[in-house]
């Protein structure tokens, strides 16, 4: 036994081990859970707290229309915001869905009114009055080493009943309809699966892991990439429109082709 | 059989021009369907005598060269045909299809052949028909399709001889156990339908919940705790543990789970099968079987995608519009002593659409 081997076994060195461990998970811990919920803090600092008092002014000036000055909501109008967490401000802000437009059966993804700054500023004012589901960080939306088969599992048993097997979106009832996923970035799928926006179930993280959510945002995002089998991709709705294009495509094949077997030649005999 | 022979047969069977016995099955009297003109109608006699019937049909296009070119262009159709049906010949044998991308390629490569084999054919032949064949219009008089009057009594009475001679109709033992020995041919049709498949039996009306069988997520096999749904307006997909892989028994068992928020269920839906404000129904619609499985968080309601059936899910998921006639069936669910979401039985009553013999 060498003199160091000794050395790594006195109690000592076990202790240093143990709080050497303990801080490394700690440290991998901050990293996941990352800086998105500054808020929840006890005290949040003198930025943060600017943040938010910047994020009162732009709610008051963007959404307090509909929402109420105390975000309380509207009886059939708009819903109360406390508690809905900075995840579901920054899903529908970042889409451009709010500030809306005209109440409807449902906000159309539109380009963004605020930018990320206001955005992550009226999350954060949001989310001192309630808590909630907090901004998803670059490594929680990384689709790194992503499970895609599982991934397609979920998305196919719990998604693509609305959103189409491909994310092509899809009707609901009364004008409402569940968007196409074409442009949606990992992290407005991730809040969106938290949070549950309009019609939409939630699939919290206890229901669906963090690590299932990044398998099915590597599926949804995977998928715009698969190569369309014949060139065009029509709409990647199924067989529907498929049968309706080589239907209609044969029918002129066939016209075509009638009206050359039986044309009479220009320069005809007797 | 040609016209000259069946004239020649029923003119050695005939014994003079007024009584003409026709062999049954031969074409009628051959010299109604000659194609030709009537010889001598407004034909010139030939050299030596024999009367030639006048050409409808021009010999030889007007244009020779233009003519050339055609027979070449329908040549070339007609080798890019046999070469293509070569083609196919040799892709048959060249492509494995013990893959499923082996079976794709060999599926373009001897459809595109077959395709191409066809359609050089048909573009060959019609250009033939179009450049090298006369373009002109004969017209050929209808005849009436009913026989003559002679040809009809000659039938019945033939018919009438026929029947007599063969003793059918007096020897009722012969004809009696001639019917008798058709009637199991009759019916074997009727028996082989057994070979159908085994009868279904009670398969209908049950799936493999049972008692203790743990709920777990589609796809990633977890089970669940009533504490997984922390929030309302929560769903998921759940299946019957131990059956992952048997998409038999899934295309039955598959089942949607749905967190309410406190005092939101209400009857009928049966409130002693419910956990903490999560209810568990049957995914299979009772209509046509489809997943239904689109849930609106905000109105409550389970939608088909299929044929817009809606079902109130506080409500024991009764219907609210749509085709469907029965509610999705609730399954029955506790939690066991460890804490997961478990069945309590099988479904009370069979799921999916409606069946000749469901009670």
């Amino acid at each position: 036994m060498t003199p160091s081997t000794a050395r790594r076994r006195r109690t000592a060195a076990g202790y240093g081990v143990v709080l050497l461990g303990l801080l490394l998970v700690g440290a991998v811990y901050a990293v996941i859970t990352g800086s998105g919920s500054p808020a929840s803090a006890a005290a949040p600092n003198a930025a943060q707290q600017a943040q938010i008092a910047n994020g009162k002014t732009i709610f008051e000036q963007n959404c307090a229309t509909c929402h109420g000055f105390a975000a309380q909501g509207q009886t059939g109008i708009a819903p109360s915001l406390i508690g809905v967490g900075a995840a579901a401000v920054d899903f529908q802000v970042s889409t451009g869905r709010m500030p809306a437009k005209q109440p409807g059966a449902e906000n159309p993804r539109k380009p963004p009114v605020l930018d990320t700054a206001q955005d992550h500023a009226v999350a954060a004012y949001i989310e001192s009055l309630g808590g909630g589901p907090t901004i998803p960080t670059a490594a929680q939306v990384s689709t790194k080493g992503a499970d895609l088969a599982l991934g397609q599992s979920l998305f196919i048993a719990n998604c693509a009943q609305c959103h189409n097997f491909s994310g092509a979106g899809g009707a609901l009832t009364d004008g409402k309809y569940a968007p196409p996923l074409t442009q949606s970035t990992p992290t407005q799928i991730y809040e969106a699966m938290l949070t549950g926006p309009e019609a939409m179930p939630v699939f919290n993280d206890t229901t669906v892991t963090p690590g299932q959510k990044r398998d099915v945002i590597a599926y949804v995002t995977g998928e715009r990439s698969v190569a369309n089998p014949g060139g065009a991709s029509l709409g990647r709705v199924g067989p529907v429109t498929e049968g309706l294009v080589t239907f209609l495509g044969l029918l002129l094949f066939m016209v075509l082709a009638a009206l050359w077997i039986t044309a009479k030649k220009a320069k005809a005999h007797e | 059989m040609s016209d000259d022979t069946a004239g020649s047969l029923s003119g050695e069977a005939s014994e003079g021009p007024a009584v003409r016995h026709r062999v049954i099955g031969t074409p009628p009297p051959a010299e109604a369907r000659t194609l030709l003109a009537p010889a001598g109608a407004d034909g010139a006699d030939g050299a030596d005598g024999a009367k030639v019937a006048p050409r409808e049909l021009p010999a030889d296009p007007a244009d020779p060269v233009k003519a050339k070119k055609a027979e070449r262009l329908v040549a070339a159709c007609f080798i890019i045909a046999m070469l293509a049906g070569f083609g196919f010949i040799v892709f048959y044998a060249l492509f494995q299809i013990h893959t499923v991308n082996g079976a794709r390629h060999s599926n373009l490569a001897l459809g595109s052949t077959m395709a191409l084999a066809f359609l050089a054919m048909g573009v060959g032949a019609t250009i033939w028909v179009r450049h090298l064949m006369p373009q002109v219009e004969l017209t050929e008089e209808r005849h009436p399709l009913a026989s003559s009057p002679q040809a009809r009594q000659e039938f019945a009475e033939t018919f009438a001889e026929g029947a007599d001679a063969s003793q059918f109709v007096k020897r009722p033992l012969v004809r009696r156990t001639l019917i008798a020995a058709t009637l199991p041919v009759a019916l074997a049709p009727i028996v082989l339908l057994r070979d159908l498949g085994p009868l279904p039996r009670t398969a209908l009306d049950h799936t493999v919940w049972r008692k203790g069988l743990r709920l777990v997520e589609y796809g990633s096999d977890r089970p669940l705790t009533p504490a997984d749904f922390d929030s309302p307006g929560g769903m998921i997909t759940v299946i019957p543990e131990g059956y992952q892989n048997d998409d038999d028994v899934l295309a039955k068992a598959a089942v949607i789970i749905i967190k309410f928020a406190p005092g939101e269920l209400q009857p009928p839906t049966v409130m002693n099968w419910t956990v903490d404000n999560i209810v568990a129904y049957s995914k299979v619609c009772t209509h046509l079987g489809c997943p239904a499985g689109l849930y609106e968080q905000t109105t409550h309601h389970i939608l088909c995608p299929c044929h817009q059936s809606t079902f109130d899910a506080p409500r024991g998921a009764t219907v609210l519009f749509g085709p469907a006639t029965r509610p999705l069936p609730q399954l029955p669910m506790t939690t066991n002593a460890a804490g997961y979401l478990v069945a309590r039985s099988d479904f009370h009553e069979p799921v999916g659409p409606s069946f000749w013999e469901r009670s």
